[in-house]
């Protein structure tokens, strides 16, 4: 589903292309969950920003494909009409646009994309009446304003929310664990386990094993300075929770 | 011979065209350019008023002269030359229609392109409009349901004619001929507008509608509006606007007056969407408007305004709250794209006791435009407990815009409550790439960001008009953002 090849990115520092990925390799397969871990500032958001397709970075080298087509000249909105998710470790508000008004026009914009018409009112309703439930979304929370005054760990749960509704065919979970108390963990952690599939993909991105417990990986990578330095199974997570990254960094440098 | 290049159909496409910006060949009867009290006398005349009606043109116009331009708003332009402008235009057709067959087949056609059908506003929506082309009235539509119930919604011009009494009261009892430049010049050479009257304890029944439209070059369009709810009663009114596209600047002066008796409640919405110049600033209307609005006992006047059109806009639609209890409100909206300049905002001044004013006020700037707020409120010594609430927000759009907020407090009375925020803000490039990933374009993410922004004000205008609001929005703000 996504392959990776090479993957060089940079970003302009005042005039300064500074390097953050460094030539990654990676490949997700449709019904694989993949994990990156890593400390800060080694390039995990950044990764997740370019697959996205964010501007502000600068693709120097390296191919991203998905469904073996190259994206890289697509905008962020094809790429989502394509079936890429990202559930941000930051989002933003965006006021006096209710959580409803916006998976609306999401929806909307995403079929118009592909040519199909508007989803009818009642069917709307019906979606996100069945994947509130499924979060435990309170109908209340989708009538305020986007992430406006929401708690970290409602945005999260929002941000999970709108990915059942979008219903993506790669989603990437951007720290989503950050923020959350352990109730809460749990209930993204089973709602994304609930929409997963043989044709879908999750890579999720975390400092911590904690929240793989429940969304377990089947694959594990070690991203440090804008390289997968190493790859495993879950027992990599375990491994780098009790020993951290300093042997990896030693094994590396070695 | 200068051949037509590529080069030249970059260019054309580039600037985004005025939607709205066609031109309907209507012949007209149009008087020749300059101003002087014969043609005061004249505009008088072809009219047919009465002699004391002549008199308070000229008594106007003589004010008018003795008077100069304004310049304290924070707009800058070329001052018209009201010499060079001809004062009067109306459709040569027959003075009077009884049914819609009779209107100039072409006028309709222009209807129809706006979207203002007047067989589908007449069926489906409910609304009776007072269509004013070029200074006339041509069309009025469910008079006679109205006439039932007593109320008059009709032309100010017949208003003269037919109820002389009521005019003669209320005419310039809340702008003064000599209130200010524009409304002594709109007092002297008005050529028509609308005139309403809401009997004693009627609540009228239907949404009453206006569609105003400048449509011959080199005409200045100079409404007139009276709005009088007798006691207890209750109007909402709605005004909307479009002008063809044109490369000489327009002039609009308009005046409009409310007047709430006790317990009484006007409601005015207006939709401005003149032809706001091109994308290099080349002409646009000038519109110089005075609003104002008097409140008996217990009376409530809301003003709620898109405003999205014109060059210059210079308008503070306003609130005198003269009875104990009575209500001021102020919602707007102020949208300014490419070069143009809007100074827009309201007065509320509080003379009764326990008077409330509410002030909602959002700009939004974008290209290299200035968008500036302008209010005052004003506590006299007799207000006991007078309050008012402001809200001013600003949302900038690009780095070459600008917003200005010039708020006026004045406050004579020690038990006033008076509250102001303010906040500006920008349109991030992270609440793009927001939108962006959930699949939305960024034309779509702006409208969306913009809706949100303005909702509080958009909430205040009746359904129809807010559906027509939100699209307005999005197309004046169409490749703002490169």
């Amino acid at each position: 589903m996504l392959k990776i090849k090479n993957l060089h990115a940079s970003i302009d520092d005042n005039g300064v292309l500074k390097s953050i990925l460094k030539g990654i390799n990676l490949e997700i397969k449709a019904g694989e969950v993949h994990a990156i871990m890593g400390p800060n500032g080694s390039g995990k958001s950044t990764l997740a920003s370019v697959v996205a397709g964010k501007e502000e970075f600068e693709v120097t080298k390296g191919t991203v494909l998905f469904n073996d087509e190259d994206i890289e000249d697509l905008a962020a909105e094809e790429r989502a009409h394509k079936g890429i998710f990202l559930s941000f470790q930051y989002p933003v508000e965006i006021p006096g646009v209710s959580v409803t008004n916006f998976m609306k026009t999401a929806i909307n914009e995403t079929r118009k994309a592909k040519g199909l018409e508007e989803m009818p009112a009642k069917e709307m309703l019906k979606l996100i009446r069945e994947k509130s439930e499924l979060l435990e979304i309170d109908r209340k929370f989708l009538s305020r304003s986007l992430n406006e005054g929401f708690s970290g760990g409602e945005k999260k749960r929002n941000e999970i929310f709108q990915m059942a509704m979008l219903e993506p065919k790669l989603a990437i979970l951007d720290e989503t664990d950050s923020g959350l108390d352990i109730d809460a963990l749990r209930i993204v952690a089973n709602g994304v386990n609930k929409l997963k599939s043989k044709d879908n993909a999750v890579l999720v991105i975390t400092h911590y094993q904690r929240l793989l417990e429940y969304i377990v990986p089947d694959f594990v990578h070690v991203l440090l300075d804008g390289r997968i330095v190493k790859s495993g199974g879950k027992e990599l997570a375990h491994e780098l929770e009790e020993k951290g990254y300093d042997w990896i960094k030693e094994e590396v440098n070695a | 011979m200068s051949k037509y290049t590529e080069d030249d159909l970059r260019e054309e496409l580039k600037t985004k065209e005025y939607e709205y910006g066609f031109y309907t060949d209507i012949e007209s009867d149009t008087f020749p350019i300059g101003l002087n009290e014969d043609i005061v006398k004249a505009i008088s005349l072809k009219k047919g008023e009465p002699q004391w009606m002549t008199d308070w043109r000229l008594e106007a116009f003589k004010a008018w002269k003795e008077m100069i331009e304004p310049e304290w708003a924070n707009v800058s332009y070329v001052k018209p030359d009201f010499q060079g402008i001809s004062y009067y235009s109306a459709p040569n057709s027959k003075p009077k229609y009884d049914s819609l067959d009779e209107v100039d087949p072409e006028l309709l056609a222009t209807f129809a392109k706006l979207g203002i059908s007047l067989d589908e506003q007449k069926k489906l929506s409910g609304v009776a409009m007072d269509v004013v082309v070029d200074s006339v009235s041509v069309a009025t539509t469910f008079k006679k349901t109205l006439g039932e119930k007593g109320i008059i919604f009709c032309s100010i011009s017949e208003a003269i004619k037919e109820y002389p009494e009521l005019v003669k009261k209320y005419i310039g009892s809340v702008v003064p001929q000599r209130d200010n430049f524009y409304a002594a010049l709109n007092s002297a050479v008005f050529s028509d507008g609308s005139f309403c009257y809401i009997p004693k304890g009627v609540r009228c029944p239907m949404e009453l509608s206006t569609y105003f439209r400048i449509n011959q070059a080199g005409t200045g369009q100079f409404e007139r509006t009276l709005v009088i709810a007798d006691e207890g009663s209750y109007v909402s009114y709605l005004e909307g606007c479009t002008a063809p596209s044109r490369d000489e600047n327009q002039l609009h002066a308009a005046v409009v007056e409310l007047i709430a008796l006790d317990n009484a409640e006007i409601k005015y919405s207006t939709v401005q969407n003149w032809y706001p110049g091109n994308a290099e600033g080349k002409g646009g209307v000038y519109n110089f408007v005075t609003k104002r609005g008097i409140c008996e006992k217990n009376a409530k006047i809301s003003w709620t305004q898109v405003e999205t059109g014109s060059a210059i806009t210079w308008k503070y639609p306003s609130c005198i709250l003269k009875g104990d209890n009575s209500v001021g409100e102020f919602y707007s909206i102020a949208v300014t794209n490419n070069f143009q300049q809007a100074d827009t905002g309201t007065k509320m001044i509080h003379l009764g006791k326990n008077t409330k004013s509410t002030i909602i006020s959002k700009g939004i700037s974008a290209g290299k435009s200035q968008n500036s707020y302008r209010g005052l409120v004003k506590i006299s010594p007799n207000a006991d407990n007078a309050r008012n609430f402001s809200q001013c927000d600003s949302l900038l759009m690009g780095n070459d815009c600008g917003a200005h907020t010039f708020p006026y407090i004045e406050a004579k009375n020690k038990t006033a409550k008076i509250e102001h925020e303010a906040t500006t803000s920008k349109i991030g490039e992270d609440q793009i790439f927001y939108c962006n990933q959930r699949g939305i374009s960024t034309e779509k993410a702006i409208a969306l960001i913009v809706n949100g922004f303005s909702k509080d004000v958009l909430n205040k205008l009746p359904m129809e008009f807010a559906v027509e609001a939100k699209k307005l929005l999005e197309i004046s703000l169409e490749g703002s953002v490169g």
